[in-house]
């Protein structure tokens, strides 16, 4: 079920109190940040940068609980407090969390 | 409704919270402006008047952890109230926030109605707070509620090396009788307006008004590089104040001012007398006896300043005064040098 991403309360709360348009260019500012972020998380990463992968994966979680993306806040929150991962799994399944919910959010905005 | 088209600042390097908190406070009817990290955010608060900052705390350059400090040194924008907005996790952070100087906290992403809230109540506190100021700033003048605002207010006084100066305007009671009253009120406010341009151009205080007499202190609450020469300064811009004020009058067929300063120089005890819900800031000492009564002396001199021997001795030659001599004064058991001081040419 890929409603299951984003909760629709959230998002539904979010148009009502922000405006539908507004939520769509919003959702697009989104869709240009977010890779940036996670390859932001990949760089730090690979220079072992810990503060600057923790800050990223911080920006993240916080702009996806914004649309009511949870499971892909909980990913990124659990890279934020983890420290430095031992390898790209958890950034590899966090892109992948965030390509499906960025798929119904699409969806979502789309009318 | 008051607050409405309050000016806020969003500080925050998140584009998107950016966006989001902007349209937020745009709905509810404020002028929103936004900065992108602290740097930016304190730029903006230096370059024009803000009622609220909304400070994010994870920022690049500078973040808001150091923007609360710098404003916190800067007396001109201590007063911004600051919501802070992060979703940093830990009450930790929160206590670090409000031992800055926050008033408020939200975590993010923002509740839009707790937003409200906040926003309304801290913009009421700020206008409670502005109303209070103005009062004092009204009622004292900018020095002395600088004094309050960062010393509070307490009765008391302490010793302080200062110069006092006191000035009338001469034969005011002619000018009284031969004008209507609302005519001699718009003349007092543009005389006061006049001196008190030249004295807090020097860095003193006006702290008495007494009908068309002042009393003012160079050298305290604030302290004055050279209190002397500073009031002797404000002296001579007195002067020629009001005989620029004089070639107006002329033009209107109106009869000339003129003006007697008396200015003395000595220890004094400075500080707010009075009881604790009315009090004035002044000063009590030799110094404002002898400059009252070279005050006085001004119309029997026929000279528009007069001062005593320690100020004449602090001027160390660079402004030239006449010596007139031992003057005996009331309530005085010793003579007083008394000088004069020529209007500039």
């Amino acid at each position: 079920m890929p409603d299951e991403l984003i909760d629709r309360t959230v998002f539904a709360e979010l148009q009502s109190t922000a405006g539908a348009d507004f939520v769509a260019e919003l959702v697009g500012t989104f869709f240009e940040e977010a890779p940036q972020m996670i390859a932001e998380m990949r760089s730090a990463m690979a220079a072992g940068a810990a503060e600057r992968f923790r800050r990223a994966a911080h920006s993240l979680k916080t702009n996806a609980h914004t649309f009511g993306a949870m499971a892909l806040g909980a990913q990124a929150r659990a890279l934020e407090l983890g420290g430095m991962p031992a390898d790209v799994g958890g950034i590899d399944a966090l892109e992948a969390a965030y390509a499906r919910s960025a798929a119904v959010l699409k969806e979502l905005t789309r009318g | 409704m008051a607050d409405r088209g309050a000016r806020l600042l969003v500080a925050d390097d998140n584009k998107v919270n950016r966006l989001l908190l902007t349209r937020s406070l745009e709905l509810q009817g404020h002028r929103v402006a936004s900065a992108e990290n602290g740097r930016v955010a304190l730029d903006k608060l230096r370059a024009e008047a803000f009622d609220l900052l909304l400070l994010d705390m994870e920022m690049p350059e500078m973040d808001g952890f150091q923007v609360m400090e710098q404003l916190a040194a800067d007396s001109a924008l201590r007063d911004i109230p600051v919501i802070v907005t992060s979703s940093l996790e830990g009450v930790a952070h929160v206590v670090r926030c409000i031992e800055l100087g926050a008033d408020d906290f939200l975590h993010k992403p923002v509740n839009p109605v707790l937003l409200k809230a906040r926003v309304d109540s801290s913009l009421e506190k700020k206008r409670l707070r502005d109303q209070q100021k103005e009062l004092v700033r009204r009622f004292a003048t900018s020095e002395v509620a600088a004094d309050l605002q960062q010393g509070g207010f307490a009765l008391g006084g302490k010793r302080v090396q200062a110069t006092v100066m006191f000035c009338d305007i001469r034969g005011f009671t002619a000018i009284v009788e031969s004008q209507g009253p609302e005519e001699t009120i718009e003349l007092l406010n543009t005389y006061y307006t006049l001196m008190f341009e030249a004295i807090t151009a020097q860095g003193g205080v006006v702290n008495q008004m007494i009908g068309d007499g002042l009393m003012a202190i160079f050298g305290a609450p604030l302290p004055v590089a050279e209190p002397p020469l500073a009031a002797v300064r404000a002296a001579l811009d007195m002067i020629e104040m009001i005989e620029l004020l004089n070639a107006e009058r002329a033009a209107q067929g109106k009869a000339a001012l003129a003006i007697g300063i008396g200015i003395a120089t000595g220890e004094v005890i400075a500080g707010y007398t009075g009881t604790q819900s009315r009090a004035t800031y002044t000063c009590i000492g030799d110094a404002v006896n002898v400059a009252a009564r070279l005050e006085a002396h001004t119309k029997v001199a026929r000279r528009g300043i007069l001062v005593d021997a320690p100020t004449q001795q602090a001027l160390s030659d660079r402004i030239t005064v006449d010596a007139l001599g031992a003057v005996m004064f009331k309530g005085k058991a010793q003579a007083v040098d008394v000088f004069a001081v020529p209007a500039a040419a």
